[in-house]
C-alpha cells in the first residue's frame, strides 16, 4: 500500500462530496438537505487544504480559501434554517415535495 | 506509517458518519452523525497541518452550525416522519455514481506538480499575516464581515413572529 499523499485526500474529498450529492438530490427533508450540503462543502474544504498541503506549501492561500468557505457556509446554513423554520410555521411541513407554490 | 494509519482511521469514520446522515431514518440520529462527520474532517485538517483550520472547523462546525441543525430540527418535530427518500432516489444514485467516476479519473489521471518543501507550522501566524497583511486578503475578510452582519440580520428578520 503506497504511503498517503495528494491523491488519497482528493479522493476522500470526492467520496464525501459525492456522497453529499446524493443526499442533497435524493431527501425530501429540508434539514438533511442542509445536512448533505455542509458534507459537500466540508469535502471542497479537504481538496482545498490537500491542494495547499502538497501542492503549494508555503503559501497557505487554500487554508485562506478554506476559512472563506466556512465563513459563506455558517451565513449559509443560519439563513437556510431560518427560512425552513419560517416556512414550517406557515406550512406545518419541511418536506421539499410539498413546498411547491412557485412551481407551476 | 503513524500518519498512514491516522488518515485511513479518520477516512473510514468520516466517510461512514457521511453515508449514515444519508441512509439514517431518523433526522436527530443523522444530525449526530453529522457531528462524527465535522470532527472527523477536523483530524484530516490536523493531518494536512492546517493547526488553525482545525480548531476553526471545531469551534464553527462542531460548536455552532450543529447546535443549528440540531435546534432547527427540534423545533420543527418533523423526527417522527423520517427523512424518506423521494422520487429521484435511482437517478440520484446514478449521477452521484458518474460524478464519483469522473472525479476519481481526472484525479488520477492529472499530472500534479507536487512541491517539497515543508509546510508552514505552526499556521495561525503566517494565516493572520496572509489575511491581514499587505498585499493579502483584507477586502475579503471585510466582505465576509459585513455578510455575516446581513446573514445574521436577514435570519433573524426572518423568523421573527409577527
Amino acid at each position: 500500500m503506497p504511503s498517503v499523499g495528494l491523491l488519497h485526500y482528493l479522493i476522500l474529498s470526492a467520496v464525501l462530496f459525492s456522497i453529499g450529492l446524493f443526499g442533497a438530490l435524493s431527501k425530501r427533508n429540508a434539514i438533511v438537505i442542509l445536512m448533505c450540503l455542509e458534507i459537500m462543502l466540508n469535502a471542497v474544504n479537504i481538496a482545498m487544504v490537500a491542494f495547499s498541503r502538497y501542492i503549494a506549501p508555503t503559501l497557505l492561500t487554500g487554508q485562506v480559501f478554506a476559512i472563506f468557505i466556512i465563513v459563506v457556509a455558517a451565513a449559509e446554513t443560519a439563513v437556510g434554517l431560518a427560512i425552513i423554520i419560517a416556512i414550517y410555521r406557515r406550512h406545518d411541513t419541511i418536506e421539499s415535495d410539498k413546498i411547491n407554490l412557485l412551481k407551476w | 506509517m503513524g500518519l498512514d494509519i491516522a488518515f485511513w482511521a479518520l477516512a473510514i469514520i468520516g466517510v461512514a458518519a457521511a453515508l449514515a446522515v444519508v441512509l439514517q431514518g431518523n433526522v436527530f440520529r443523522a444530525a449526530l452523525t453529522l457531528v462524527l462527520c465535522f470532527v472527523a474532517v477536523a483530524g484530516i485538517y490536523i493531518l494536512l497541518s492546517a493547526d488553525f483550520l482545525a480548531a476553526v472547523q471545531i469551534l464553527i462546525y462542531v460548536g455552532g452550525i450543529s447546535i443549528l441543525i440540531i435546534l432547527a430540527v427540534m423545533l420543527t418535530r418533523d423526527v417522527q416522519h423520517g427523512s424518506p427518500s423521494n422520487k429521484l432516489m435511482l437517478p440520484a444514485l446514478l449521477v452521484a455514481a458518474v460524478f464519483l467516476g469522473v472525479l476519481v479519473y481526472s484525479v488520477t489521471n492529472t499530472p500534479w506538480v507536487l512541491s517539497v518543501s515543508q509546510p508552514v507550522e505552526p499556521t495561525t501566524a503566517a494565516l493572520a499575516d496572509k489575511m491581514l497583511g499587505g498585499g493579502g486578503f483584507i477586502l475579503a475578510v471585510e466582505i465576509a464581515a459585513t455578510l455575516l452582519l446581513a446573514a445574521i440580520l436577514g435570519a433573524i428578520v426572518i423568523v421573527r413572529e409577527k
